[in-house]
């Protein structure tokens, strides 16, 4: 890779004081420090990029602007594009997406008895689920508790999130590494069977999970193995762009969306399962993002459309280091592993400027600080700066090997751009990683909407405000098997009625009563990128 | 201006910016990916591309999210293979090296080409792990296929018919499965829960008001 001149000069002084560094022990921020630092620096404080809601469920909240004209959008399809009474697909149970939610959910439906069916926008496993790398949390050791990973996570989330939601995370971690386990999930483990865990940003206690730093992928593609071994019918490159509801009022399936052919088909379902994950890829504020490619938060948009009540919306996570060089990676995920395995975030001058391993909002709003007010950060070029995080600090405190060990991803994504993450510190800039706020849910997993359940990123209520690394992996296999089961205990009792659209109407009543005018069309599906080619500008994807 | 190569996707010719990755390329030409694209970061696997540099005898492969364009490269992507996943009940089968010969007794047919692990695009030893699945070594196998997206390029390749990264996936589940050593202290915490154990702390902490909350959060203790 070709540093700038400044760059490494930069490099230099953080080599010269890596022994020095490596030795210190930075202190953590008191918790006013923490507050006030937030409100100065944290995205989500900048009130000018946040829109108030103006009808539906969650009137007079503030969003994201994107995310509200979304929200506010006309819907893609009209009532009389379809026809309800025949439905292409008739199941017990739908479930929209196919991440580590919506296949947890649809094992243990599957299990149940059910007949299910997954649909998916790109194909099952495209998903943030596939890219987690650092791992997932579990109070498994004698030395931690369910009480203690309770206090982290709540706490963590700024005692924002629903307590019920937080005790049956803690609660069913063990159980669902277990079951993970049971799978043929490979965790890191010693050779007495005692797991490998380490720290995440914000934990009291070392209980992070890993499988090397492909912990997603682990998980997901046997996930997605049992699925297809119990043949549950996975129909990809398929959307929802609208759910079906009956005239009970209750979801009753969804119109599906061929992502290839625009082919519109119903399916009907006596229980649907919302697993569609984040909302990275509309880029708030700006930010680059690390989520997959399909990340628009479709499931909000559609849930909110039917009615159902959304949960802390304007809540987002920005993840401290995301690659800021090369810019060929810019924005794409360093896994907290690095910070968690020893890194140290230092500055152009080569100094520690803080704890490595805050909770995520607060660490990412320090190196923020560090570049924008205190003009600490390295110039990568006109519009991005970063701060380094010292990965050759890991070896030298752990020894020669770790890093191809514990963290091969990560070596190999720097590697591909000629740097060696062993010898070279690298760039990181906050990037837009994970939505806290979402549907709301209560214990089972069902919406504020009759037979809508929502698990996974889709999800608001269960990190309330800040969601710590190593939980979201985590809720996806707690309340994505728990809406599975329950959705398909439901499933039994329903009868379903007439199925109706009229709800589109409706939402366009309430938004011409609301003097709201919209020329945009949601769910988003996907986003569009042209990379500044001129000819392309007014070009719309979807 | 910025600097600009010469690529040719499916044969045509576009000039790009040199700095974009391949997909980043296919976009700014113009092209609305749907197929071909996933996790966008090297994970998912989903955009196993082929290509050849002009005058350039040797066929390269790579991931098209993960890599740079340069000039004259020729490009055609591979956003589906057809690998072969047979169905198993995970339970019902046991970690012997007759379970591969019953499930997928082509890689008994391999001839030892090693065409699979020249297309790597992961860069790993795939006739190895195949070569360790066909002695039952299945963790030694997990091992060294963990690392695997499974974008099936080695399969396109491979003159036997085998699906490398399935068979891998295989070993890999029957490894965590039975082989890894079992964990006492997750069984004895399950159970814990299970009897109720931490019923009452927990139910305390949800009762508790939330400046009571703060102040326990503020002092706990950290594990060094
Ligand atoms: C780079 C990265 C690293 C991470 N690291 C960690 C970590 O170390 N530990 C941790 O706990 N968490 C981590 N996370 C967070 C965690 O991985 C995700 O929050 C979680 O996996 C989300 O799972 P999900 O099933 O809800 O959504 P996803 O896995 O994103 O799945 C959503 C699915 O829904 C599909 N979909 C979307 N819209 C539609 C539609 N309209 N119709 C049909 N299908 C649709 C998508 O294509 C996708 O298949 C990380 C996230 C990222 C992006
Ligand atoms: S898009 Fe997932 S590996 Fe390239």
């Amino acid at each position: 890779m070709t540093y700038t001149e400044e760059m490494l000069k930069s490099m230099q002084l953080v080599a010269e004081k890596r022994a020095a560094n490596a030795a210190l022990e930075p202190t953590r921020m008191t918790a006013d420090e923490k507050t006030n630092l937030l409100a100065t620096y944290h995205p989500d404080y900048r009130q000018d990029k946040f829109k108030t809601i103006t009808f539906g469920a969650n009137k007079g909240e503030k969003a994201p602007i994107e995310l509200v004209e979304l929200l506010e959008a006309n819907a893609r399809i009209k009532a009389g594009d379809v026809d309800l009474e025949k439905p292409f697909y008739d199941v017990d149970v739908l479930i929209i997406g196919g991440g580590g939610a919506g296949s947890a959910a649809a094992i243990m439906a599957d299990e149940a008895g059910a007949k299910v069916m997954i649909a998916t926008k790109l194909r099952i496993g495209d998903a943030n689920t596939m890219m987690a790398e650092g791992g997932i949390q579990a109070a498994d050791k004698p030395n931690d508790s369910p009480a203690i990973h309770y206090l982290d996570v709540f706490g963590g989330g700024h005692f924002a999130a629903k307590p019920e939601l937080v005790r049956k995370l803690v609660y069913d971690a063990p159980e669902c590494i277990k079951w993970l386990s049971d799978l043929g999930v490979e965790f890191d483990k010693a050779p007495d069977g005692t797991m490998i865990t380490t720290h995440g940003g914000g934990t009291s206690r070392k209980r992070m999970h890993a499988a090397k730093d492909y912990s997603g992928a682990e998980i997901m593609r046997t996930l997605r193995d049992e699925v297809l071994s119990r043949q549950i019918p996975v129909v990809d490159y398929t959307a929802a762009v609208e759910l079906i509801k009956d005239e009970s009022g209750a979801v009753a399936g969804a119109v599906l969306m061929n992502m290839e052919t625009r082919e519109l088909r119903v399916a009907r379902a006596k229980t649907v399962i919302m697993a569609t994950g984040g909302a990275g890829r509309l880029h708030y504020q700006g930010f680059p993002t690390s989520n997959h490619y399909g990340a628009t938060a479709d499931g909000l948009i559609l849930g909110y459309r039917a009615g159902a009540k959304l949960f802390a919306e304007d809540s987002l996570q920005y993840h401290p280091t995301g690659a800021a060089f090369p810019e060929q990676i810019f924005g794409a995920l360093v896994t907290e592993k690095v910070r968690s395995l020893g890194a140290k975030l230092v500055n152009v001058n080569g100094d520690v400027f803080q704890h490595p391993l805050e909770t995520r909002d607060v660490c990412a709003s320090g190196i923020i600080r560090e570049v924008d007010d205190r003009k600490n950060g390295i110039k990568i070029n006109d519009t991005t700066s970063g701060v380094w995080l010292d990965t050759p600090m890991i070896e030298y405190k752990n020894g020669e090997g770790t890093i191809e060990k514990r963290i091969p991803a990560m070596l190999r994504m720097f590697g591909k751009y000629g740097i060696d993450i062993r010898k070279e510190p690298i760039l990181v800039y906050p990037t837009l990683h994970y939505q806290n706020g979402g549907l709301e849910i209560s214990e089972n997993g069902m919406s504020t909407v009759e037979n809508l359940y929502v698990a996974g990123e889709a999800v608001g209520g269960i990190h309330g405000r800040n969601r710590l690394m190593g939980n979201s992996l985590l809720d996806i296999i707690v309340f994505g098997r728990n809406a599975g089961v329950n959705a398909a205990a439901k499933a039994k009792e329903v009868k379903l009625g007439k199925l109706t659209l009229d709800h589109i109407a409706a939402f366009d009543k309430e938004r011409a009563e609301a003097g709201v005018v919209s020329d945009k069309v949601s769910p988003m599906l996907l986003p569009t990128y042209t990379h500044g080619n001129p000819v392309f500008e007014d070009k719309k994807a979807f | 201006m910025e600097n600009m190569v010469n690529i040719y996707l499916y044969g045509k010719q576009y000039s790009v910016p040199a700095n974009l990755t391949i997909m980043g390329a296919m976009e700014y030409a113009g092209y609305t990916l749907v197929r071909g694209c996933g996790c966008r970061n090297g994970f998912c696997g989903a955009c196993a591309t082929i290509y050849r540099i002009k005058g350039d005898r040797e066929l390269k492969v790579c991931l098209a999210c993960q890599t740079k364009v340069e000039n004259d490269m020729y490009i055609a992507t591979l956003p589906f293979f057809p690998l072969v996943k047979q169905v198993y009940d995970l339970n019902k089968i046991k970690p012997t090296e007759a379970v591969m010969m019953q499930l997928y007794p082509e890689i008994y047919a391999c001839i030892g080409c090693n065409s699979c692990t020249k297309a790597c695009t992961q860069g790993l030893n795939v006739m190895q792990y195949i070569a360790y699945a066909q002695r039952g070594e299945f963790e030694k196998c997990a091992e060294e296929s963990f690392d695997c997206v499974m974008c099936g390029v080695c399969s396109s390749r491979c003159p036997a018919g085998i699906s490398h990264p399935q068979v891998a996936l295989l070993a890999r589940r029957l490894n965590g499965k039975y082989l890894a050593p079992e964990c006492g202290h997750l069984e004895d915490r399950v159970k814990e829960i299970k009897d109720g154990t931490f019923d009452e702390l927990l139910e305390s902490l949800m009762q508790k008001p939330i400046s009571e909350m703060k102040e326990l959060y503020n002092n706990r203790e950290f594990e060094k």
